[in-house]
């Protein structure tokens, strides 16, 4: 976070600082508070000034090794030990090292008697040993205003404050001032026209009965600094600030894939699943199984050895393995093998930007390569559709900068399943999984369309799903001219048309088998049409044989009667030599030859 | 608690007029609280001597202490604003804060109104 806020804002040159030992507070105000001037940090009641400021001392005490005094006006220091000792500050050991000094400054009203003029050169007496015993380099008055409760000369007491401010300033030492709001000021006594260096305006408010945390700086002079109010949470170790809102669309994108757990799925995306460290939106109505979309990619990282987390608005981690289970989804052993953290809250328990800020500390202390937010609309019961969006906004930002991958899972209401969500982040999401329930002959049945997914070619291809023992089955399912089937519908038809293809080929074999026969038969007479035009050749043959040989018998005989008769040798018939043409030529000439002979 | 530097400044207990209101039992002990020789620091060390001269008769002891000089007293004192005069006792404890230019707010909260009308 250092890294991106010194990337994208240069410090500004001129203006010291010293970090404020807040996680987050540091980037907004682009370093930290004024080194050597005052912070004044106002707020209602309990709304963190005190720890504020003690964590202020306590960070630049441990880290910095710059001690630090607290003059603590409303509570004794055995008080402000134990409340904070849960946080792990470790004060006592902090006081032995005479690195922090508490110093109870007891003002009470009933005991003062006010006998003419006075000024606060106790307190500046108190504070410079205080300071001078352990060397502080940090202050912190906690809360200043308790002194308008016990004295009344306010005159008095303003002028002395503000000789109080430039005596710290003078003295070097970096301080917060800690006031309660009044209202319509910032101050209850108007502090902040003394102290106009940095001014933290810390915000406790209560909206449907959830109350969120907010910080915001209301100046930062001589320094940039985020304008926006900030959430913030007391959480097991102090206050975190979350600047999420200060940071750009940095992240860089991998191209490294990861198994969605589900081989088919897988395959519609472009066969290798999705991006690692993109985000995963799956939407659809209750009992879609967008669960066990989240179920399947977590059990998939894990198995690769990753460590994943599931953060859960609906069920109770025992319920959910109990539930994935019987789709042959064992979460348990990945819980004992801490692979697998689920963290389970009522969306209600505390406000959204409490949820967002526990969020980050949960991902922060585990390092997850997944987390699944299971349902993320359930959020907006914890506050205004709108700042649910801002808070996935931030938190989708947040797991992209870690490379995290984040699947969210997104309930849609009613009959409207249609392509958007109800909290309008879809187009954040870099994969879209929408689940559909279609509702025909009597059933339900899921299908699943993949309706984006960023960088990557993907399938348009509807698929039907079942959730089965052994988890996700995803089917193609029955796309017929104009129609798309599913479940039983699916199946009847595909029968039908299994049925249908046996007719077909029924038929076909049939009607092949006529013609085959009806050639057989064709063939059949074909050979004896061909056998009777040999036997037609063959006498033919025979007639021509015999009509040659009458022929030859009939000149012979000729010859003979005409040597009998002493013809005329050119009356002879032609030589031998001719005959066997002249027996090739039609019957006929040789009739008619025969007939001129005859003549 | 010791208190070193008091006895110089201490205007020690005079017995003028002893025997005129009760019995000593009702001593008071004040101690006022001062910061350097300002303006306001003179002021209240001549009223508290003044006060303590014609009020509390013997019956009382004043200390004077420098906060510049005992800053850790200061703080274990509580005091934030100078001067102070500060009654230990009787109780209840009370702290007197201003230059106690202001008598009539003094003897009221010193209570000794009733001593003077006696």
């Amino acid at each position: 976070m250092k890294s991106t806020s010194a990337a994208t804002a240069p410090r500004s040159p001129g203006l010291a600082k010293v970090s404020s030992g807040i996680p987050g507070l540091d980037d907004i105000t682009d370093g930290g508070l004024p080194k050597g001037r005052s912070t004044l940090v106002c707020g209602g009641a309990g709304s963190g000034k005190t720890l504020f400021a003690i964590e202020f001392l306590v960070h630049g005490a441990r880290r910095f090794d710059e001690p630090g005094v607290l003059m603590a006006f409303d509570e004794t220091a055995n008080d402000l030990i134990q409340n904070v000792a849960s946080l792990g500050f470790g004060l006592p050991d902090l006081i032995r090292r005479k690195k922090f000094l508490i110093d109870f400054v007891r003002v009470e009203a009933a005991e003062i008697l006010e006998t003419g003029e006075y000024d606060l050169e106790g307190l500046f007496v108190r504070l410079g040993h205080a300071i001078d015993s352990i060397g502080a380099k940090r202050v912190a008055l906690d809360s200043l205003e308790t002194l308008f409760a016990g004295l009344s000369n306010t005159a008095i007491l303003r002028s002395e404050l503000r000789r109080l401010f430039r005596w710290m300033k003078d003295r070097g030492v970096t301080s917060v001032i800690t006031a309660e709001r009044g209202e319509g000021t910032l101050t209850r006594h108007g502090l902040e026209e003394y102290i106009s260096d940095c001014v933290v305006l810390l915000d406790h408010r209560v909206h449907n009965q959830v109350a969120t945390r907010r910080l915001r700086i209301v100046k930062y002079r001589g320094s940039h600094h985020g304008a926006d109010e900030f959430p913030f949470l007391i959480g097991d170790h102090g206050l975190v600030v979350l600047p999420i809102t200060s940071l750009g669309l940095t992240h860089v994108a991998g191209t490294e894939r990861v198994s969605s757990g589900v081989p088919r799925l897988d395959q519609m995306l472009g066969g290798k699943g999705y991006f690692r460290g993109s985000s995963i939106l799956v939407s659809g109505t209750a009992g879609t199984g967008k669960t066990s979309f989240s179920a399947h990619l977590v059990d998939a990282a894990c198995r690769r050895g990753e460590r994943s987390l599931i953060f859960l608005f609906e069920e109770s981690p025992s319920q959910l393995i109990r539930n994935m289970q019987s789709i042959g989804v064992d979460l348990s052993r990945w819980v004992e093998m801490d692979r697998l953290r689920i963290y389970a809250a009522r969306p209600t328990l505390h406000g959204l930007e409490t949820h967002l800020a526990t969020m980050h500390q949960v991902t922060a202390e585990f390092q997850p390569h997944v987390v699944a937010v299971d349902p993320v609309t359930n959020l907006a019961a914890a506050g205004t559709l709108q700042e649910a969006k801002s808070l996935l906004i931030r938190l989708i930002d947040h797991f992209k900068e870690r490379q995290i991958t984040a699947f969210f899972t997104s309930l849609t209401h009613g009959e409207q399943h249609e392509e958007s969500t109800d909290i309008g982040i879809s187009s954040l999401m870099d994969t879209w999984l929408l689940i559909r329930e279609l509702e025909t002959n009597g059933e339900r049945n899921r299908v699943l369309y993949l309706l984006k997914s960023r960088g990557m070619s993907h399938s348009n291809q509807v698929r039907e799903f079942r959730l089965t023992d052994n988890g996700i089955d995803l089917i193609d399912v029955y796309v017929g001219p104009g129609v798309v089937l599913t479940g039983t519908a699916r199946l009847a038809q595909e029968a039908r048309d299994r049925a249908e293809e046996l007719d077909r080929r029924q038929a076909f074999l049939k009607r092949k088998h006529d013609l085959d026969q009806r050639r057989q038969a064709l063939q059949s007479q074909l050979g004896a049409l061909q056998l009777e035009h040999r036997s037609i050749e063959e006498e033919l043959q025979t007639t021509l044989a015999q009509e040659s040989a009458w022929f030859d018998t009939q000149r012979a005989n000729r010859i003979d009667l005409a040597r009998v008769r002493q013809a005329d040798p050119a009356r002879m018939p032609m030589n031998g030599n001719e005959s066997p043409a002249g027996r090739a030529r039609p019957t006929r000439g040789s009739g008619k030859s025969k007939k001129g002979a005859g003549q | 608690m010791t208190v070193r530097k008091a006895v110089s400044t201490r205007t020690a207990s005079t017995p003028r007029r002893a025997p005129v209101t009760p019995a000593p039992k009702n001593r008071v002990i004040l101690r006022l609280y001062v910061a350097g020789t300002t303006p306001n620091s003179t002021r209240a060390i001549l009223a508290a001597r003044k006060l303590c001269q014609e009020h509390l008769d013997g019956l009382y002891r004043l200390e004077v202490i420098d906060i510049y000089q005992r800053p850790r007293l200061a703080r274990d004192e509580q005091i934030v604003a100078v001067p102070t005069l500060v009654k230990r006792l009787p109780p209840p404890l009370r702290r007197l804060v201003g230059d106690l230019s202001v008598s009539e707010r003094v003897l009221i909260g010193l209570d000794l109104r009733d001593t003077t009308k006696n």
